[in-house]
């Protein structure tokens, strides 16, 4: 009998680059630890795998910044922010989004795509980026879901 | 040659979560069962997260040698 692998599953459902990072992260490493990992992506977490999208930084309604929100709300203040934290990411030898992506599809972790987001936002298959594996509603994600270890909503 | 002598160094240092890890996941692939790498790393984060990785995985960690500089881990590819 072949012993059952554990299930990662992570919803993600924010586009920001802040909240982009840590489905990735897990993702790569539960994959590296011999799990199955699914990344469900609905929603504005939908513009991680569209195309030619930039993930940015939001100042606004982000405290942990050193600025005063209200200033976040100014233009070019998210271009500048997320100039910012691109570059200190750089600095710390942080990956990129672009290259997670390719490390967590080279690790066999599976990517699908929300299909009511799809139709609400008129994202089309072509637009996605290669590496989605599929297009699934909520039904086939909480079948998905039956057996996971763990389930994670970021 | 003793037996647990490392035939690879995997050199992490400088590099975070979630990269030595999955630097390391591709490493031992590369090497038959019952091989040993040595791994050195800077991330503190890797003390608690390379023995969680060796449990999930089924791999060993023969031994962690923190130094001023470095972490130094032996692990031993079990499956």
């Amino acid at each position: 009998m072949t012993e059952q692998k554990n299930k990662l599953l992570i919803v993600c459902s924010k586009g920001t680059l802040d909240m982009a990072f840590p489905p990735f992260m897990m993702a790569t490493t539960a994959a590296s630890m011999d799990w199955e990992v699914h990344l469900y992506f609905t929603f504005w977490g939908m513009d991680i795998i569209t195309k030619n999208k930039s993930l940015k930084l939001s100042p606004v309604g982000n405290p942990s910044l050193p600025m005063p929100n209200i200033l976040g709300m100014l233009p070019g203040m998210t271009a500048m922010a997320t100039k910012m934290i691109k570059g200190k990411m750089k600095k710390t030898n942080m990956p990129t989004i672009e290259e997670l992506i390719k490390m967590a599809k080279d690790m066999g972790v599976k990517f699908h795509a929300c299909t009511p987001t799809m139709q609400l936002s008129g994202v089309k298959k072509e637009d996605l980026i290669p590496e989605v594996d599929d297009m699934m509603g909520a039904a086939t994600f909480i079948e998905l879901s039956k057996d996971a270890t763990t389930t994670i909503f970021v | 040659m003793s037996e647990n002598e490392p035939s690879t160094t995997l050199d992490v240092r400088g590099l975070f979560c979630p990269i030595p890890i999955v630097k390391l996941t591709q490493e031992i692939k590369e090497h038959p069962t019952g091989s040993v790498i040595e791994v050195l790393a800077t991330d503190p984060g890797t003390l608690a997260d390379i023995p969680a990785w060796a449990k999930s995985s089924g791999n060993e960690v023969l031994d962690t040698k923190k130094e001023e500089n470095v972490i130094k881990f032996l692990i031993k590819k079990i499956k």
